[in-house]
């Protein structure tokens, strides 16, 4: 199937291995839970995918309304899947509202898996629809299959007594099983998970997997036509090994934990509720077995302060938040870097300014994260690109923290929080260990303790309270480079400023290289990316070669400072593009650091990128 | 605090090498003196010592300590002293903090410092003023305040900030007078505790606010100006010839006479400092119909907040798999061959 419109005459190749199924319906339809576990059966088939699952802020939206739609996307296929898919090939709608605002992303010709049953006059009008577009031959354009999946579900879980508001809430597993028959999918992994699920309140699960097992007969033995019938999507090729899926904010919180196990510290996490960052604190807050403080402040401030004082007392303090929170942490972001000590912050994005746009995602937090401090206040910003990308990253921001003495940033976003994707387990004897050696030995007769002498990476040495005879004050007021004590002298100000600017520099010394992520470098355009692009990015380019165009991608992992190649490597391509979702932002960085007419694209929808959108821009790019 | 063996130091071990840079006459540097004074007394170990405070003059503090010492930022040292108690739960700390910098910027995370509970001392100088700014009034300057920002004197009126210790669930509460001897028996006391220990300490600032607390701290008129609690002893002032006793009408506390010491007689009040009523009541009596009670008002310890989180985290691992490999591999898995 073809995943754009401008692509439908022309089926790809590589498409046709490819769907993109998007199950949408009101908040209360539980079609996260769909997804997840239709992800799930897809993951288990051997399948490579991308999700994306996109809610509305309100918890419970009022039912059936335009805004309450939550939708749950899977791109899955026998071959490399790098995005979420730009337009879906099925759509399921579980009412008019769901229909109304998803189908217009649907690729023409698409299909239409809607519950006539939710179709009532009451919900039809909530959605604007005069007439019932499921009768009224307005999706004569699709291959519409219109079930009441509603009586259907009812009916299937009768026998269990249940309450008819109960009974109803099965309708989203009866979806479930229907879409499990039409990609020929095992039923018993979600059995199994329906019973854990579900274990103290068996009449539930054995509802539910009655209504599955109903959706799955449906579609076995109703005669749905040959637009209809049950396809195999075959298993990508991987690479040997253990699998499993993962999400990005699952994959950080591992990250974060193996990162603190290779410096050999205890970890210190504080948090302060916000979406899309809390499932870091959810999930870190279970693995307390490694050596895993977790700690929900009275706000972002005290999150962050916890965690710098963690760190002082030699635990490897980490923070997260999202884009309003971070704002407030940003005082203490200065505290931890002028008394340069470790710490981690990381930035789950998502739309600003202001509250913005709380469940949708964006990468509008660069300025904030290489700029955003009062004073000269450098430091090291990593970006993570994919979900299961995010795991290495965090693992580099504790390495960096704690060689440099040094905040580091961690910028993700709501997408990859959020998105699952298959995840080759890695092993972790695979990373070298960067254990931390604190500073013990006290000064002889007659020498003072230097905080603030330096080692080779210009990072100070990091005593423990605690330890005898290097009792020593730090704080935010400017010290002495050799003493550090509080010195305001302008000599003094201006050389640390200058060793706090070094520093941070030097990490370009400690990082690899930026490397060309697809083409070379003597290809005419380069689109550079950095975050939560590199999927959509990566496909682009990859069609465009296929179609002799000389066009490269580079991706960057480490936004601040940035790789020390970079300028080189940019200048030798005649055109630079930078697709961002925010209004330019790293594209002045490279500006303003290379002087090279880096031109913006730019999507600030609180959507990723389509594929065909960065397509056409390559395409104007060359030939414009 | 911690128990340990005791250790013996002087005096000059709790000195650090900084010059005291506060302006000459600051009730600092007799609060100052006092810690340090007390310090031996109390057989801990410099090197176990941390100091935090937020910003203010008051906030130089640990500058001044042969400690560990960490000078962070405006009104946020109960946050850091929280991560560095729960990361290190061996370590003594004190938290030093001005009435702007813990009560007005930092109030919040006072606030819930108090109700977590985390084991730590709490030094609130109160100079009812920002001395670090120049003056200006601050949450507990009382009404008609005239600093540079209120011209025509402050009209917000003032929090008591042991009144909102006890509100937001302090388990120890006690108040002290920067030059008053009695400051380090207060001091040795809110280390024995376990538990956020929170004192006031009426502070002069020379400079902005001169002589404010003067009408009940000096020691000419103390006698009857001064009420100093002791858990089971009768609260007495005036040389013993004044009391407090309960108005069960009001349920608020009066001032009555004592004849020929007979305080019973009197119905004066015995103080016990696990009564937080009686603490309540002890620190809403409005100075002037009545003496401003001082030393320690409430203590009645309950369990911390680092031990609670010390014990989770031990429970939580307990039968654990401690293996990261296969927290990383766990879920719902699939091999390719
Ligand atoms: C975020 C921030 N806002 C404002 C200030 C300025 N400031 C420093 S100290 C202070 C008030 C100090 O008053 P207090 O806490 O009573 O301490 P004192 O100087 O009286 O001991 C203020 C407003 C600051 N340093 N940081
Ligand atoms: S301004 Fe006031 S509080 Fe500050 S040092 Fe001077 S006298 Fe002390
Ligand atoms: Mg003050």
């Amino acid at each position: 199937m073809a995943s754009t419109a401008e692509t439908i005459e022309q089926p790809r190749e590589e498409d046709a291995s490819a769907v993109v199924v998007r199950f949408a319906g009101d908040s209360g339809d539980g079609m996260q839970l769909t997804g997840g576990q239709f992800t799930l059966s897809t993951a288990l088939e051997g399948n490579d995918l991308a999700t994306f699952p996109d809610f509305p802020a309100e918890i419970r939206a009022p039912q059936g309304t335009l805004f309450g739609v939550s939708a749950f996307q899977i791109n899955f296929g026998s071959r490399t899947i790098r995005t979420a898919g730009d337009a879906p090939d099925v759509l399921v709608a579980m009412n008019p509202a769901a229909l109304k605002t998803n189908l217009p992303d649907l690729v023409p010709g698409g299909m239409v898996i809607a519950d006539s049953g939710a179709f009532t006059d009451r919900n039809l009008s909530k959605a604007g629809y005069e007439e019932n577009p499921l009768e009224d031959g307005s999706l004569e354009g699709y291959q519409l299959l219109s079930i009441d999946m509603s009586a259907m579900t009812l009916e299937a879980v009768k026998p269990f007594g249940l309450g008819n508001k109960e009974a109803l809430r099965s309708k989203n597993m009866w979806t479930l099983g229907l879409a499990l028959w039409m990609f020929d999918r095992k039923r018993a992994p979600i059995h199994d998970w329906l019973k854990t699920k579900f274990a103290k309140k068996p009449e539930i699960a054995e509802a539910n997997i009655a209504a599955l097992d109903a959706g799955h007969a449906y579609g076995e033995t109703a005669e749905l036509g040959y637009a209809f019938q049950p396809r195999k999507v075959a298993a990508a090729p991987a690479e040997p090994g253990l699998y499993r899926t993962v999400t990005g904010a699952e994959a950080i919180s591992m990250g974060l934990v193996a990162g603190a196990q290779l410096a050999g510290l205890p970890m210190f996490f504080g948090g302060y509720p916000i979406t899309p960052a809390s499932a870091i604190l959810h999930h870190l807050s279970r693995w307390k077995q490694f050596g895993v403080t977790t700690f929900q402040a009275e706000d972002e401030i005290a999150a962050i302060g916890a965690a710098i004082g963690a760190s002082y007392a030699g635990s490897l303090g980490v923070t997260s938040s999202s884009g309003p929170g971070i704002a407030l942490k940003g005082e203490a972001m200065g505290l931890a870097l002028v008394t340069e000590l470790p710490l981690v912050i990381v930035n789950s994005q998502r739309g600003g300014p202001s509250t913005g746009l709380p469940t949708k995602t964006e990468q509008s937090d660069l300025y904030q994260a290489v700029y955003g401090r009062n004073g000269d206040a450098p430091m090291p910003v990593i970006a993570v690109r994919s979900p299961s990308d995010a795991f290495d990253c965090a693992i580099e921001a504790c390495r960096l923290a704690v060689q440099f003495m040094t905040p580091v940033m961690l910028l993700t976003d709501g997408y990859i929080a959020n998105a699952a994707e298959p995840w080759k387990v890695p092993d972790l004897g695979g990373y070298s260990p960067f254990p931390v050696a604190f500073h013990e030995t006290a000064p002889g007769e007659g020498e003072k303790f230097n905080p603030y002498a330096r080692d080779d990476k210009l990072a100070r040495p990091w005593v423990k309270p605690g330890t005898p005879g290097l009792m020593h004050r730090i704080g935010g007021i400017e010290k002495s480079s050799s003493t550090g004590n509080i010195d305001y002298s302008a000599q003094n100000h201006q050389e640390m400023t200058r060793l706090r600017s070094e520093k941070v520099l030097g990490v370009a010394d400690h990082i690899p290289e930026q490397d060309i992520a697809l083409g070379d470098a003597s290809d005419t355009l380069a689109v550079v990316g950095w975050g939560s692009t590199y999927g959509p990015i990566h496909q682009a380019v990859n069609r465009m070669r296929a179609k002799g165009r000389s066009v490269a991608q580079l991706h960057v992992r480490h936004v601040w400072p940035l790789p020390k190649n970079l300028g080189d490597l940019l200048r030798g391509f005649d055109k630079v593009i930078v697709p961002e979702m925010n209004n330019g932002q790293f594209k002045t960085v490279l500006r303003d650091q290379y002087l090279v007419d880096a031109k913006p694209l730019n999507k600030v929808s609180g959507q990723p990128f389509r594929i065909g959108e960065i397509e056409a821009a390559i395409e104007e790019a060359l030939d414009g | 605090m911690n128990e340990m063996t005791p250790v013996k130091t002087t005096l000059k071990d709790w000195e650090s090498d900084q010059e005291v840079r506060w302006c000459p006459g600051c009730g600092d540097y007799a609060i100052l003196k006092a810690v340090q004074r007390t310090m031996p007394d109390l057989g801990v170990t410099p090197e176990n010592t941390v100091f935090i405070s937020g910003i203010g003059c008051s906030s130089r503090f640990p500058y001044y300590m042969e400690t560990y010492g960490f000078h962070t930022i405006h009104g946020r040292a109960p946050t850091i002293a929280t991560g560095v108690k729960l990361a290190n739960p061996e370590l003594d700390v004190w938290l030093i903090t001005g009435d702007g910098d813990g009560l007005s910027i930092g109030g919040n995370h006072m606030l819930h410092l108090l109700r977590r509970n985390l084991d730590c001392q709490v030094l609130l100088f109160n100079n009812e003023i920002y001395g670090l700014t120049k003056g200006q009034y601050s949450p507990t300057s009382r009404v008609g305040t005239r600093s540079p920002s209120t011209p025509f004197g402050s009209v917000d009126r003032p929090v008591s900030p042991c009144a909102f210790a006890l509100g937001a669930g302090a388990r120890f509460v006690a108040r002290g007078i920067d030059v008053n001897k009695n400051l380090s028996a207060t001091l040795k006391e809110a280390h024995a505790h376990k538990g956020t220990s929170f004192i006031e300490i009426f502070q002069n600032c020379i400079v902005y606010n001169e002589d404010v607390f003067e009408p009940f701290a000096a020691k000419k008129t103390a006698d009857d100006t001064q009420v100093w609690t002791v858990h089971g002893e009768p609260l007495l002032f005036a040389k013993g010839e004044k009391g407090l006793a309960l108005d069960t009408d009001k349920l608020e506390l009066k001032v009555v006479d004592v004849a020929d010491g007979d305080w019973e007689a009197a119905g004066v009040v015995v103080h016990d400092q696990t009564n937080r009523g009686l603490a309540q009541m002890l620190v809403q009596m409005p100075f002037g119909d009545f003496p401003v009670a001082l030393g320690t008002l409430y203590c009645d310890p309950a369990p911390t907040f680092d031990s609670a989180v010390g014990e989770q985290n031990s429970a939580a691992s307990v039968g654990k798999d401690h293996d990261l490999q296969a927290l990383i591999g766990q879920g719902q898995t699939w091999t390719v061959e």
